[in-house]
């Protein structure tokens, strides 16, 4: 009788689930919810697993975060050491230094979790920039998917400060050093600088405020903030749908790719396991931040050489290489020599990162949803400004080691500095400059290859006794790839069809635009046109003997772009 | 009829598109009209491990050991982490840290190889499509939320009732007030502090590390000391009298964020004082405030052939002989000067304060 009543109500199909699962059905419409994403398709490629390794190490982020907070005092106040590491007992030291050497010395495991946590935090970041960089080559950030793209951007600065928080609680003499940049930088804020210093450190520089301050900013409230917005980006993610690469079978209005269900979750679920693993192989076998090495943080005391993590390293660098420049102005100062490259450079290029995706639109005119990616070098001008921002940040990258270069080098450091002071202008300019060129002769070797196949490097004599190489017709799913991207408009002056009477302040942004639109595009080389390809190819029969293997039979399945009706044009903006 | 492309495909005709499109028209919807035609999704290839069932049972097995070692290994963890002496070295490294990454690392690393192993091999792997639809919402979605939204405000009157709404956009916009007053207490205010430091005349110029007092005998010709003022210690007066450190926990930390010296020495024909600091050595021996006009590196690199002391953090570079003018890097100021002197004893003393700030610029500082 009693297991009668037991047993699940029989008209409940998730009921074969097991209990659980008709349990939530019941209280939460589980099954509604979860039908659609159970086989959610995620396109596979390498490339999308960059964004991946951000997420896998800020997971690990939080769990080796948690147990660290279990031991880590976040107090400055002084306390005489008498721990396990010999070379410092009896030394005067804050709590929070002293507890870094006991996580590092006398918590088994501590020190494994230290390690983890700080390498995880120099992935994370990695992983994201790398992430931003090819959204941006591919164009990931084209409508619909701008917000995305702020989202990641506040990401990647958070992540910045994260870290420099992190690597600045455990108050040995090089992070104190760091926080002591830090501190100048405030400073160097005109007409609140002093204000802002104060109350940061709850009077002067150090004070014993900052640490438990940090602490806080560290463990709660960025990490919420950056858990906040890992949620809403991988909401619109699942809204929006993953992009692809142009492929057989693959258009701007379906996604191909392998079911979340099995593949992808155990895929990517596996990638967490494998993040994860390296991280811990890394925290076993490679130091990093041996804080004992340093010693407590005194004012008075720096250490020689001392290098931020990597991604401070650009900020370091221009604080370098920045000419000397203050000025005075009716008994006060502007010391443009700090806040210029300590904060109004990271605001400039972070701004520039935000604005791109639509300064971009509104030149091209493009107001067109976009799911396919693009070859970079079908956008030259876009890559251009990539690779110009990445020889930027390199150049800056290298400045933050000007010391390091001069000695490796043999060069001196004024060489050095005074080189790097030009080459951070002129090096992006040229960087752009080839860039683009490169990416317009690839586009040149795209549209050969079409036409003419590829090289297959076998040289012939005609019987009247001239040499020619062979070329080799590549697949069509490798031509049509090849000649899958969009065409681009040419603008024209203000639209003629305009008959009310343009004012002028807009006809002459439109001439700018149109300006712009002709650069951004000039040099493009177009696809070959049908005509052409047959006349290409009727002439590559003549000459090559050889026929293609065949070995890639494809299937006619044309219906694929044409079954939705939804426009994906202008209609949409 | 000839091939055109390897698979034995023939291009196939279709408009030409041109690539100019009429001005004020956006362009045509994409991957129209393409020279190529979409050859469609290629045709699903079995894996070997489809086929072969011998294969199949081989991936099976491998994946199940890598699950298998990696139980192993993370019970191999928890038994490292009792029975390893926390405190053994292997190859430098600590035995139990080592061994504990390494176990961890491992079961992680074979899990995760495994599921993708698993994923790669065995699990069907159909690629399917999904059909998007358009980001935007549809047209009657659009029209139903709008409908809803303008019953619902005009039923609350927010747009007729201006009074109202004037009234409570104001109390809503100073409630942002109180959250930002409230921080008012995080310190206290500036004042003078960041212009002073704990110099005066007469406190005595001491080893940084001992708080010994300093004769001018003991410092050499390019040497560099530093130093601190003698009140960070205990100092023990001329009359036997003991006064303990005036200064301690934070207090002392704000002060020796400011307060520490460098005492150089150089032959007195190379320095080149203006001529307001004639009178400010003794003997050839100069003192310099060692926390760096830049953003406040205590500096270190002193080279005694040219004078010149660099910061190890941004490399500015101060010409002590020529009272601490900068000569290279990004520090705008001459590293402050302190006067220096000699007291009954014989040693060193600070004649005055700092004439000036010492440390990185800020606003207010003129
Ligand atoms: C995006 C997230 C995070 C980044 C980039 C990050 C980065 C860092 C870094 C670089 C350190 C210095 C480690 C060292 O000593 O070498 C650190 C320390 C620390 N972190 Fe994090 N962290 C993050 C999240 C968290 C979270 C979520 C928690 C806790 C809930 C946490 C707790 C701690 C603690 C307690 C320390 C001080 C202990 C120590 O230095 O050994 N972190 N963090
Ligand atoms: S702090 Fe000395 S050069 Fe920057």
């Amino acid at each position: 009788m009693s297991t009668a009543t037991r047993r699940p109500a029989p008209d409940s199909p998730m009921a074969k689930l097991g209990g659980p699962a008709k349990w939530f059905d019941d209280r939460i419409g589980l099954a509604g919810l979860a039908k659609k994403q159970i086989r959610k398709v995620f396109p596979d490629h390498w490339s999308f697993m960059l964004g991946e390794i951000a997420l896998w190490s800020f997971v690990i982020l939080l769990i080796t975060g948690v147990f660290l907070s279990l031991w880590f005092k976040p107090s400055m106040s002084e306390i005489d050491y008498n721990g396990t590491y010999a070379q410092l007992r009896g030394i005067k030291m804050s709590e929070a230094y002293a507890s870094t050497l006991d996580i590092s010395f006398d918590v088994r495991g501590g020190l494994l979790l230290r390690q983890m946590h700080h390498w995880a935090a120099n992935i994370f970041l990695a992983g994201m920039t790398i992430h931003m960089l090819r959204i941006f080559f591919t164009g990931a950030f084209r409508k619909p998917r701008e917000i995305n793209w702020l989202i990641g951007l506040g990401m990647l600065m958070l992540g910045i400060i994260e870290g420099f928080a992190g690597y600045s609680l455990p108050d040995d003499l090089l992070s104190g050093t760091g926080l002591r940049i830090a501190d100048g930088l405030i400073r160097s804020i005109p007409v609140v600088g002093t204000y802002l210093e104060f109350f940061i450190f709850g009077g002067q520089f150090p004070g014993d405020d900052f640490i438990p301050r940090l602490y806080i900013v560290h463990v709660l409230l960025i990490p919420g903030l950056l858990l906040a917005l890992i949620s809403a980006h991988m909401l619109i993610l699942v809204y929006q749908k993953h992009t692809h690469w142009a492929g057989p079978g693959r258009t701007n209005r379906n996604v191909v790719g392998y079911p979340m269900l099995p593949i992808y979750a155990a895929k990517s679920g596996g990638f967490f396991f494998i993040v994860f693993g390296i991280t811990a192989l890394m925290g076993a076998l490679m130091q990093i931040n041996p804080i004992w090495m340093y010693g407590p943080y005194d004012p008075s005391q720096v250490t020689a050489g001392s290098q931020p993590d990597w991604y401070m390293g650009w900020l370091e660098g221009a604080l370098r290489i920045m000419p000397n420049w203050e000025t005075h102005v009716a008994g006060f100062t502007i010391s443009w020599n700090v806040f210029i490259p300590g904060l109004a450079v990271m605001g400039f290029l972070f701004t520039l990162l935000a604005l791109y995706p639509f300064v971009e639109r509104w030149i091209t005119g493009d107001q067109r949803e976009h799911h396919v990616l693009d070859r970079p070098r079908n956008q030259p001008t876009r890559l251009g400004f990539g690779v110009a921002g990445i020889t930027g940040y390199g150049l800056l990258w290298a400045a933050g080691g000007n010391d390091i270069l001069a000695t490796h080098l043999h060069l001196s450091l004024e060489a050095i500095t005074w080189f790097m002071r030009f080459a951070i202008f002129i090096g992006p300019v040229v960087a752009f400059i080839i860039a683009r060129r490169w990416a317009i002769a690839l586009q040149r070797h795209d549209r050969e290859s079409v036409m003419h196949g590829y090289e297959t490097g076998v040289i012939v004599r005609s019987p009247e006794g001239a040499y020619s190489e062979i070329h080799s017709p590549i697949s069509s799913e490798r031509a049509y790839i090849l000649t899958a991207h969009e065409r681009r408009p040419k603008h024209s002056l203000v639209s003629r069809e305009d008959v009310s009477g343009v004012r002028a302040r807009k006809q002459g942004k439109e001439r700018l635009r149109s300006r712009l639109s002709d650069f951004w595009f000039g040099d493009e080389i177009p696809k070959p046109t049908v005509s052409e390809l047959e006349a290409a190819h009727e002439h590559t029969h003549e000459e090559s003997p050889v026929v293609g293997d065949g070995h890639h039979v494809g299937i006619e399945t044309g219906g694929q772009t044409g079954g939705d009706p939804f426009e994906l044009d202008e209609s949409t903006t | 009829m000839s091939s055109d492309f390897a698979d034995g495909r023939v291009a196939r005709a279709g408009k030409d598109n041109p690539d100019d499109i009429p001005p004020g028209q956006l362009p045509a919807p994409i991957l129209a009209n393409e020279p190529i035609p979409d050859p469609g999704l290629p045709a699903h290839e079995p894996r070997p491990t489809d086929v072969d069932s011998k294969l199949e049972k081989r991936a099976e097995r491998q994946v199940a050991a890598m699950f298998g070692a990696a139980t192993v290994l993370t019970l191999g963890f928890c038994v490292a982490y009792f029975a390893i002496d926390p405190h053994a070295l292997i190859f430098g490294y600590g035995a139990l840290h080592v061994t504990l990454g390494l176990t961890l690392g491992l079961a992680f690393l074979l899990i995760g190889l495994g599921a993708i192993q698993w994923a790669k091999k065995l699990m069907a792997d159909n690629e399917i499509v999904e059909y998007r639809h358009s980001t935007s919402s549809s047209k009657e979605d659009q029209e139903e939320a709008l409908t809803a939204f303008f019953v619902g405000a005009d039923e609350s009157g927010f747009g007729r009732r201006k009074m109202i709404r004037n009234s409570m956009i104001a109390a809503m916009g100073v409630l942002g007030l109180p959250a930002i007053v409230v921080l008012r207490d995080l310190g206290p205010l500036p004042g003078d502090l960041p212009e002073v430091t704990v110099w005066r005349k007469g406190i005595r110029v001491v080893n940084d590390v001992a708080g010994t007092p300093i004769k001018p005998a003991d410092v050499e010709i390019g040497q560099l000391v530093n130093a601190e003022p003698a009140v960070f210690f205990e100092q023990r007066l001329p009359s036997g009298k003991v006064i303990p450190p005036k200064f301690e926990g934070a207090a002392l930390e704000d002060a020796k964020a400011k307060a520490p010296v460098i005492l150089v020495r150089m032959p007195p024909a190379d320095i080149h004082p203006l001529p307001s600091r004639r009178n400010w050595g003794v003997n050839g021996i100069l003192c310099y405030s060692k926390i760096c006009t830049h953003v406040g590196c205590p500096i270190s690199l002193w080279e005694q052939q040219t004078h010149q002391l660099q910061c190890p953090c941004h490399q500015s570079t101060f010409d002590l002989a020529h009272n601490g003018r900068v000569v290279f890097g990004p520090a705008a100021r001459s590293l402050p000067q302190l006067p220096i002197g000699v007291d009954s004893e014989g040693y060193l003393i600070a004649m005055s304060g700092f004439h000036e700030p010492v440390g990185p610029s800020f606003w207010e500082r003129g």
